[in-house]
């Protein structure tokens, strides 16, 4: 990589830190419960809207892999998220009225609050819909891990997107609030994802799964990237440059071994495809908020119409992280 | 009798008074180092918590950087209390405070009481050391180090190759042979005295606090100078990986530990509170005479550093991608490719099943859909049969493909009509098999209803589709089997490539082929090919196909490919 594109990336991270700096404004605090934040503290940062009934199994999730603290941004919520997230002792809540969209969708909002608060702290970004599974998390909480990355002195962990979804149509069978979301989303594709590698990044770049076997079979390169670096150890010049694809700088988007081996990576488990999708699809074409003029949206109503079954004959059944290693989703890397 | 244990201690504190109390509790004196780097007030807590026992002891405090001279100075002033303090101790112990005894103490007494001389300490000579990270091994020894390894990575290995590269080398000084081992000993009293009353220390410390990771050498060098009987092995579980870091421990590895019969594991992570509750009560009674027996558990830890080394061949994901020619084999399973068969023989994918027995797909790579055996929308692992989502990655898809299928070995059909941007890939593969007849693709045209024009120009486009490919398969960077029959050849003699295919795939199967696919009926075929050698275009690949039918199956003669690899 040439001196003049490296100079580039790095002037591009410097703007996304300003731009993150600047977009501060927009963020009105709610809830600040960060003097509670103890220096070796495993935090996450979300943004949200009308989330309310996923919030309840979200921050039990979490709280159970050993997360200690929640920072949340609510971008408008009119169903009671913002209420309960404001009684939540370990949450410290955020609003912003302002554009989703124009705030990189949510990006540089929390770029401002990683650079705040996540400085040292290994953090966590995910969304309420997406659910971190790494190796061992049935017998190891989350700070094993991030004890054995310090130890091994590595600062970024993948987790790719795996969307979940339930065998029918995808609004026969209601959510309720608390419930596992994967007690109705129990399937996933376990074999049809693509893989190429992004030049100016180094990161890699997937696509695949349900999305783009029924939502985009004609025009694949459409179809949603997969690829996440949700977990970081952060320093404060460190930046997402596209939701959490991308990192700079770009040695933190190394997290696949290049010479045959395999590093330990983990999975975000997607409950997108809950009986609340087809509501939140119609919302999100009114509000077009979302990346690239929404067309992920405009796909997913042309195909809802008719009530699409995401599950075929080769779905896989979820069972726990171990099948996913198996099939080769994830790895344990020289974990053991 | 009782066993003296020294405990280097830098982090988990709360752990290493857990420990150091249940050894204490079990009639061993304790003496305990605390890394300098560890603050007072810290300490203090420490030594606080552990004030109610009368067998403790801690030593002078020095800052234990890894890889410098510290540890063996704490080591060393942590024993000389032990051997002052505890005349009692026979054999001492050096734990760090992140180990963890698996066994009653008991059962390490009887143990070490029955081997009253034996000193337990891995050494071995430079020379023999497979293990050392980095290239330092009997550099060690001779090279200097006075940049740190931890904060200046760079000055280190930049002074090293400075030296490497005048020549420079230190005297090692005479009497000394320089082993080295892991870190973790257990020594008799008598030999760990000598060690530290010898006459020669100032000299022997003074060149060893030069040496580059001298906690793993200067005991075991000296061991050998003083020792009568050494038995050169550690007492104390630890595992390294690929990186020279040592493995931790969890809860989940609790039944793995049990069965291990080792008497103290390392390192144990400080949260493990499952490993600390059972192991530190009281625990079921053993036979008192099991050997330690750790080959689970380092079969467990070396497939670990083969995965992240090798990783598992043919799989593409999210942290394995590999560079070019670096794949470790770019895919999972062997499997054949059939190029021209289907158009020469009408039935050929339901035979080939037939007679192998397994399932054969159709061109996977027709520019219409992925001809998936049984013609099915969705294949293994959920593959679709989009040609779209096909050509946006064809490595991915063949890859994904054969990583699905695994162990069962998959047959395609492919051609010049077929999207071509999978060529290389499959050259390059040596799990790859390809066999192909040569312009059998003319077959289809001639039975094809379209006007002559348009064959023409179509035969002149197939045609050369197929010779860039097979320049391709003939160029020295193929990997691939490959057989090259030209239609000519095969159509004269079709029975035995047809059996050595079939071979190839069920090896064990020795049965004669007694039933052969259906051939297309090429009666008018040579006078086709001459149709379009007069309107100008030159059919080459065929081999010779005389004009007037002549050509026919023959079953006796003995036909072979031209190329074979």
């Amino acid at each position: 990589m040439s001196i003049v594109s490296r100079y580039r990336l790095r002037l591009a991270r410097k703007r996304w830190l300003f731009r993150a700096f600047r977009k501060r404004r927009e963020l009105i605090s709610v809830t600040k419960r960060v003097k509670a934040i103890k220096p070796a503290d495993i935090l996450l940062f979300s943004t949200l809207r009308n989330e309310r009934a996923r919030l309840p199994y979200f921050l039990k999730y979490y709280r159970g892999l050993g997360v200690n603290h929640f920072l949340i941004v609510d971008n408008e919520s009119d169903d009671g998220s913002h209420d309960y997230l404001k009684a939540q002792p370990d949450v410290s809540l955020w609003r912003s009225a302002h554009s989703y969209k124009r705030a990189r969708f949510g990006v540089d909002w929390l770029n401002w609050l990683q650079m705040r608060y996540g400085h040292g702290h290994w953090t966590l970004v995910v969304d309420p819909d997406e659910f971190f599974i790494y190796p061992f998390c049935d017998t190891r909480p989350l700070r094993a891990l991030t004890d054995w990355l310090d130890a091994s002195s590595i600062k970024a962990f993948s987790a790719m997107l795996l969307d979940m979804y339930p065998k029918g149509p995808i609004n026969t069978q209601a959510y309720t609030e608390g419930q596992n979301p994967f007690e109705i989303l129990q399937w996933f594709d376990s074999g049809n994802y693509t893989i190429s590698r992004n030049k100016d990044f180094g990161n890699l770049w997937i696509q695949g799964g349900p999305r783009a076997r029924v939502f985009f079979p004609d025009a694949p390169e459409r179809a949603p990237a997969l690829n996440k670096i949700p977990l970081v150890k952060w320093h404060w010049r460190y930046a997402y440059a596209s939701s959490t694809h991308t990192l700079l700088p770009r040695g933190l988007n190394l997290v696949y071994d290049e010479w045959g081996g395999e590093k330990a990576s983990g999975c975000l488990l997607h409950a997108k495809f809950l009986d609340s999708f087809a509501t939140k699809a119609e919302e999100e074409m009114t509000r077009r908020q979302h990346y690239a003029n929404s067309h992920e949206y405009t796909a997913y109503k042309a195909a809802l119409e008719d009530n699409p079954d995401l599950w075929c004959k080769w779905s896989e059944k979820y069972i726990n992280w171990r099948q996913l290693e198996i099939l080769g989703l994830m790895s344990k890397g020289n974990w053991a | 009798m009782s066993i003296g244990i020294i405990m280097l201690c830098h982090t988990a504190l709360d752990r290493a008074a857990q420990v150091a109390r249940h050894w204490a509790n079990h009639g061993c004196p304790v003496v305990i180092h605390v890394d300098k780097r560890v603050t007072q007030a810290e300490f203090n807590a420490f030594r606080a918590s552990l004030s109610g026992l009368a067998d403790i002891r801690f030593s002078g405090r020095y800052a234990c950087e890894w890889g410098t001279w510290g540890i063996v100075a704490a080591t060393q002033s942590a024993a000389h209390i032990m051997l002052q303090d505890f005349p009692g101790a026979n054999h001492i112990y050096l734990a760090s405070g992140s180990c963890l005894p698996l066994r009653p103490v008991r059962e390490l007494v009887t143990y070490l009481d029955s081997r009253p001389r034996t000193d337990f300490i891995e050494s071995v000579t430079a020379a023999d050391v497979g293990w050392a990270i980095g290239g330092l091994d009997s550099e060690r020894f001779t090279l200097r180090f006075p940049f740190s390894w931890r904060k200046h990575r760079r000055l280190f290995d930049g002074y090293v190759q400075l030296q490497r590269r005048v020549g420079f080398k230190r005297k090692i000084p005479a009497g000394i042979v320089p082993h080295f081992g892991s870190q973790w000993w257990c020594l008799t009293r008598q030999t760990l005295s000598a060690i530290l009353n010898d006459p020669e220390r100032a000299k022997v410390d003074s060149y060893f606090q030069r040496v580059w990771i001298p906690d793993e050498s200067y005991f075991q060098t000296q061991a050998r100078r003083f020792s009568t009987h050494i038995e050169s092995r550690s007492l104390t579980l630890s595992k390294f990986d690929f990186q020279g870091k040592p493995h931790v421990f969890y809860d989940d590895h609790l039944q793995l530990l049990r069965r291990s019969d080792c008497f103290v594991a390392r390192k144990i992570w400080p949260h493990a509170k499952e490993l600390y509750r059972v192991f530190l009560t009281k625990g079921p009674e053993h036979k008192t005479s099991t050997e330690p027996n750790p080959g689970k558990i380092d079969r467990l830890f070396s497939r670990a550093i083969e995965r992240r080394t090798k990783g598992r061949s043919g799989l593409y994901m999210q942290s394995r991608f590999p560079n070019e020619n670096w794949e470790n084999g770019k895919s999972a399973s062997p499997y054949s490719v059939f190029e021209g068969f289907s158009d020469l023989f009408e039935n050929f994918e339901p035979w080939l099943s037939k007679v192998t027995g397994t399932r054969v797909h159709g061109h996977l790579f027709s520019l219409e859909r992925v001809e998936y055996a049984g013609r099915e929308a969705v294949y293994n692992g959920a593959m679709p049969d989009s040609a779209a989502i096909r050509d946006y990655n064809p490595r991915s898809f063949l890859s994904n493909l054969l990583w699905n299928t695994r162990g069962e070995r998959q047959c395609f059909q492919f051609g010049p009509t077929d999207n071509q941007a999978i060529n290389w890939q499959l050259a390059k593969d040596h799990n790859a098999t390809i066999s192909v007849i040569s312009g059998a693709w003319a077959v289809s045209l001639f039975k094809s209803d379209m006007n002559f024009a348009d064959i023409l120009k179509e035969a002149a486009r197939l045609q050369r589709f197929e010779q860039e490919h097979l320049t391709i398969l003939q160029s020295p960077w193929t990997k691939a089997r490959y057989r090259i029959w030209t239609l000519a050849e095969f159509v004269e003699n079709p029975m035995e490539p047809l059996q050595t295919l079939v071979d190839e795939i069920r090896p064990r199967a020795l049965r004669r082929l007694n039933e052969a696919p259906r051939m297309a009926d090429l009666s008018g075929f040579g006078q086709f090919l001459q149709d379009l050698r007069n309107q100008g275009m030159q059919p080459m690949l065929m081999g010779d196909f005389p004009v007037d039918d002549s050509i026919k199956p023959n079953a006796t003669r003995r036909g072979r490919p031209y190329l074979l690899r």
